[in-house]
């Protein structure tokens, strides 16, 4: 019976010859699990250094420099002739206020130029802070104020030890102004201060007074349509085809196109939303309900997707439960399939919701990415949305947009660990094995 | 009323078996002795004695969940691989215990073949399905060598006429039965001294378990064979000896013979009467 | 806001209209519901639907056509030597009005215009009114008629289930007007692209640089729109992605689905996913701030001139971004690989790594090109990391070190800032989007058949 090879019939030789590459086939086998363990340990890498540079990067920008001024809010500046009228309060030059008691703190400045730097080191914000606390407050006048305005962003940098004064290629501070800076530290007439303009303002030109409140209010406004838009749409498509639809091409097609849809480059949905709701429809640009439309077509197959599973997740017998007892095949799938459904459908929509959250390409082509300082008032004004606003400082040249650019990223992933860790609550709480 | 006492027999209670469950040392390939087996809190094997006699078919019996394809598996370390699985007692092959800290399993398993359940060929082709073993363990010098192999293993498992001409074809295309033959084959490529049969039937029509059950009767020359089956006329065929497993106790052991004609204990004879199972 | 104050009334109405159906229902019986055909709120949801559905159907079509149609009347009504301008003019004019209407004034606005943005204004009045006549008339004309319809032998039940199904179906035809639509937009003005640029030319040419005409009048100088040196920068970029993503993403998830305990499994793979979570104008920012001035230094150090928008650094954070990607579908394809085949191989000696290599990877191997071509098609759509990271220049090479560009970056900065829609240089931009669409579209069809096919097969 036995009529193998010369070797293949003794068993000894056999096992001595198994023995002899087990060395080799066992350290093949520890190098295989190393690569296994390095590939891990290579991307929580790449996530730790992203969430350490960000952070480092970003903190700083919760906090701003302000420069405590002496102001004197004189009247022959304001209101020379007492009208009390608020469009000659707006008017006045609160500038020259700024300069005057500037030049008072420093009265060894006569130089134009050195003048021209010294009024640099505050922010021209300031004007418009005491514009408004005139405008509030009219008493004021005639009276002398200590008001902390915020420092340019070049001193706030320079406060926050991201550059260095006089150093060769920053160059942006120059000698005399980190002297006066250095006098203002001695006088403890300068401080960093929770910085509030940063999350209740508009964008601006100048880094110091630049927030992202409009750009999570035009999120706000983009998120708003694409939910009241895509959660009944999709459920409606996902219920139909998982739970009326026959089985034909049309459906099929239908299926394949959910599917092809999920994986089309986000870039293609702005494409179409500027040729087709732009161009063809003559929807306003930049307009946060064109932002929700392009959205919603994006954001759709995750949510169809998502509610189908959820709907083949409820077992046969429910629907037979109610089938049974008489109830039409819609009553059967609303009064019982879909509640049961809900949750995971509701799941799969806040993720979708997520991704549309951070989603940046589509809306650069429909005009999204215009510089807005004003806070959106509804769906069709002009806005921006948090991660275009990353887009947009994130090439600015100044040093203090970095820091900017690295908060707002702070708080856009701030926003997306919450929908997520409550798209996971949800998942875990509804969670039902059958 | 006495049976019904029998069938609700105390879940974790501990029977010792009856028969023979020890042979002549010159007979005995495995011996078993004290063998538990934990399933996190489950005691799925419960202090198993047994010894399997050398070039022998021993069949495995009993009702579905006794605990027959664990101790199966126990053998060739197989439930090494499930994380939550606890063993205790000594298991020795041909006197080492292959529990001893020295035994690599690689090795043991390459000494012991395995078959199971549903037949489960590697989506290759026939050819490499066979020669996979012999390749990983470096059995074969060159290609003429495990040309060799192939064929003769294929021969033993009684497929090589049926498929000599479609050796590349996959061995998903063969048909249930031929693809257990391959699965055969497939494990007495590296010439193991002991092969495990897991049910090897279970997913066969009539006619390609008679195939299968012929080939057992013919590998019983070279190899040891123990088959856990739940068809007590197949036990009856094919092996030599039996052992009655009952919800993880070994209730009793002996001649296939022996067992079906006389059984001692009562759970048997219900058992093999078909009263329950 | 007053046409959400519109869609509210309507909306309120058929609630209205919902209530009114109920009790009128329920009367017609004397409150005996069992001669209904159907329970009360069958009846109210028809009134209901009746009243609002006609309603907002008009009232989306409206609002759909209104600013084109309101622009060509006062475009009409414009004096016809503006009107013979050329279409590209006629934009600029026309957004002028546009932008006057809306109290946006800039310089000294001709009066030709400001009656002409008044027009408009007047217009938008009018029309809201009129809208407001016929969605209102609408509105009480189906309610009217449905409660007219009530009668207990009426199946109210029925025709609202059938006009929930309707609606339901139209719902789901929502993805094939959007695969149409996506079509459609970029076939449209890429068929316009190709009557000013011959289509050879921009498949074969090999020089990119779609700047055009520094004066208005200069016909001839038309840019060159040579789409290879697009093509090969964004199969480098996507290319350096999967050498990243590729083994990483792959040994990853087989060491998370053979190797790794449950424990280090659930927190690790979460871990993972945040990877995939993460916005990609974050890792643009990443990629430009961190990795490329990084790369760059790192190659002065060892005498390399690397560029500081590289292909490398965008395609180094492309593919840890495609990480979790790779990982989560192969792995879900590693699962799906019956355990008797690991079983058959561990019991004829294997080790686990043999196991792997040999028997579950080759098992699992369609599902797995499935999804790597999934995450190619990605990585080729991919638009902020390399928006941000990498160059503007069209260049053909193949050194990884020197910047490059792709589809994408080009499409973004071809439609960012003001579009005129007749120049070659706007259209270009769809007609990089038509083939970006076809890329990614052949791939996703290859992919997902190849996994499909692969899960039918171990289902």
């Amino acid at each position: 019976m036995n009529n193998s090879g010369i070797r293949h019939d003794s068993s000894g030789t056999r096992l001595q010859l198994i023995k002899a590459g087990l060395k080799r086939r066992y350290a093949k086998e520890k190098i295989f699990k190393t690569l296994g363990i390095t590939a891990i340990v290579i991307a929580l890498m790449m996530l730790t250094v992203l969430f350490i540079t960000i952070t480092k990067n970003g903190y700083g920008a919760f906090q701003q420099t302000f420069i405590r001024l002496k102001i004197t809010f004189d009247a022959s500046v304001i209101d020379p002739e007492r009208t009390g009228d608020a469009d000659v309060l707006s008017q006045a030059d609160y500038g020259g206020l700024v300069k005057k008691t500037l030049r008072d703190m420093f009265p060894e400045v006569k130089k134009r130029r050195e003048k021209r730097d010294l009024y640099s080191i505050v922010s021209s914000g300031a004007a418009f802070q005491l514009r408004k606390m005139v405008m509030d407050d009219p008493g004021l006048i005639g009276t002398t104020q200590t008001v902390w305005v915020p420092a340019d962003d070049d001193i706030d940098m320079l406060i926050k030890g991201h550059i260095k004064a006089g150093e060769e290629g920053t160059g942006r501070i120059k000698a005399n102004e980190a002297a006066w800076v250095n006098t203002l530290i001695e006088n403890r007439a300068i401080e960093k201060r929770f910085n509030f303009a940063f999350f209740t303002g508009g964008d601006s030109r100048e880094p110091e007074l630049a927030g992202i409140w409009g750009a999570a209010v035009g999120s706000l406004y983009v998120m708003f349509v694409t939910l009241i838009l895509s959660f009944p749409l999709g459920v409606a498509t996902a219920v139909y085809l998982e739970e009326f639809a026959p089985k034909n091409i049309w459906t099929d097609i239908i299926e394949v196109n959910i599917n092809n849809l999920a994986a089309v480059p986000s870039i293609v949905f702005g494409l179409l939303g500027l040729a087709v709701f732009l161009n063809f429809f003559g929807l306003p640009r930049s307009a946060p309900i064109v932002g929700g439309l392009v959205l919603t077509l994006m954001t759709l197959p995750t949510i169809i997707i998502a509610s189908r599973v959820s709907l083949q997740s409820v077992p046969l017998s429910i629907r037979e439960g109610a089938l049974g007892v008489g109830a039409s095949k819609m009553q059967s799938v609303m009064h019982h399939v879909l509640p049961l459904a809900l949750p995971g459908m509701l799941t799969g929509t806040i993720i979708g919701m997520a991704r549309a959250l951070g989603e940046t390409a589509p809306l650069l082509m429909i005009g999204m990415v215009a510089f807005i300082v004003d806070i959106p008032a509804g769906i069709f004004d002009k806005a921006t949305v948090l991660p275009v606003q990353i887009y947009l400082w994130a090439d600015s040249p100044e040093r203090a947009f970095v820091e900017k650019t690295s908060a707002a990223i702070i708080v856009l992933l701030a926003f997306l660990l919450i929908m997520n860790a409550i798209a996971v609550v949800l998942r875990r709480k509804f969670e039902q094995r059958w | 009323m006495q049976l019904m006492d029998n069938l609700i027999m105390k879940r974790d209670e501990i029977i010792k078996p009856v028969g023979n469950p020890f042979l002549n040392e010159e007979r005995v390939k495995i011996s078993c002795r004290n063998v538990n087996v934990y399933y996190e809190e489950n005691h799925a094997i419960k202090n198993v004695s047994v010894d399997i006699a050398e070039k022998e078919v021993t069949a495995f019996i009993g009702p579905s969940g006794c605990g027959k394809s664990t101790f199966l598996r126990c053998i060739n370390r197989m439930n090494d691989t499930i994380r939550t699985c606890r063993i205790e007692g000594e298991i020795r092959l041909d006197g080492e215990n292959i529990y001893d800290k020295n035994v690599d399993p690689v090795l043991l398993r390459a000494r012991i073949g395995m078959v199971f359940q549903k037949p489960n060929p590697f989506p290759k082709s026939i050819y490499q399905n066979v020669a996979y073993g012999p390749r990983i363990h470096g059995l074969a010098r060159n290609k003429a060598e495990l040309d060799e192999i192939v064929i003769t293993s294929l021969e033993k498992a009684g497929l090589f006429k049926e498929v000599k001409d479609n050796l590349d074809h996959p061995g998903t295309s063969l048909s249930g039965g031929q693809q257990q033959r391959l699965c055969i084959a497939r494990a007495i490529s590296v010439q193991p001294e002991l092969i495990l049969m897991d049910e090897p039937c279970s997913a066969l029509d009539p006619i390609a378990t008679a195939k299968i059950e012929e080939l057992m009767d013919e590998l019983r020359q070279n190899y040891t064979i123990i088959i856990v089956t739940h068809s007590m006329q197949q036990a009856a065929r094919v092996s030599q000896r039996t052992a009655f497993f009952h919800l993880g106790n070994l209730i009793e052991v002996g001649d296939t013979n022996e067992i079906f004609v006389n059984p001692e204990h009562k759970l048997t004879q219900d058992y093999i009467t078909g009263r329950y199972g | 806001m007053k046409y959400s104050i519109l869609i509210f009334t309507v909306i309120i109405l058929s609630a209205v209209g919902f209530y009114a159906g109920r009790s009128r229902s329920s009367k017609t019986v004397n409150g005996e519901i069992r001669k209904l055909h159907s329970l009360p709120g069958y009846y109210g949801f028809y009134v209901a639907l009746w009243c609002g559905l006609p309603a907002l159907i008009v009232l989306g079509i409206w609002l759909a056509f209104q600013s084109s149609v309101v622009t060509s009347i006062v475009v009409s009504g414009l004096p016809p030597e503006i009107q013979s301008l050329s279409d590209e003019e006629m934009s600029l004019v026309i957004n002028d009005i546009v932008n006057l209407a809306h109290g946006i004034v800039v310089g000294r606005p001709d009066n030709v215009l400001l009656a002409a943005a008044e027009h408009y204004n007047r217009l938008l009045g009018t029309g809201f009114l009129a809208l407001v006549a016929v969605v209102m008339s609408i509105c009480i004309a189906g309610l009217g008629f449905s409660m007219r319809y009530i009668n207990p032998a009426m199946r109210a039940r029925i025709k609202v289930e059938q006009t929930v199904q309707v609606l339901m179906i139209l719902c789901s035809t929502v993805a094939i007007f959007t695969t149409i639509g996506i079509m459609l937009s970029v076939l449209f003005e890429s068929v316009r692209f190709f009557n000013q640029i011959p289509i050879t030319d921009f498949l074969f040419g090999v020089h990119w640089s779609p700047q055009i005409a520094i004066r208005e009048d200069q016909v001839g100088a038309s840019g060159s729109f040579g789409v290879i040196p697009l093509l090969t920068g964004t199969l480098m970029i996507s290319a350096i992605a999967m050498l990243v993503a590729v083994p990483i993403g792959l040994m990853s998830a087989i060491y998370m689905s053979e190797y790794a305990a449950e424990g280090f499994r659930t927190v690790v793979k979460p871990l993972l996913e945040v990877l995939a979570g993460i916005p990609t104008v974050v890792y643009g920012f990443f990629a430009a701030l961190i990795v490329a001035p990084f790369l760059r230094d790192l190659g002065s150090k060892i005498g390399l001139d690397v560029s500081s928008e590289s292909a490398l650094a965008a395609g180094l954070v492309m593919g840890i971004m495609i990480i979790p990607f790779v990982s989560s579908l192969s792995d879900d394809v590693i699962n799906a690989v019956p355990q008797s085949l690991r079983d058959a191989s561990l019991g004829i000696g294997a080790t686990q790594s043999e196991t792997i290599v040999h028997v579950v990877l080759p098992a699992a191997l369609p599902g797995i090109v499935g999804s790597i071509l999934l995450a190619v098609s990605r990585a080729i759509g991919e638009t902020m990391i390399v928006v941000m990271a990498a160059g503007l220049t069209a260049r053909l090479t193949a050194n990884p070190l020197e910047a490059v560009t792709t589809f994408t970056v080009q499409i973004v900065t071809l439609l960012i800032g003001d579009q005129e829609f007749d120049s070659p240089k706007t259209l270009a931009a769809f007609a990089l989007g038509l083939v970006l669409f076809i890329i990614t579209l052949c791939l996703n069809i290859i992919a997902l058949y190849a996994v499909r096919r692969y899960r039918e097969e171990y289902e």
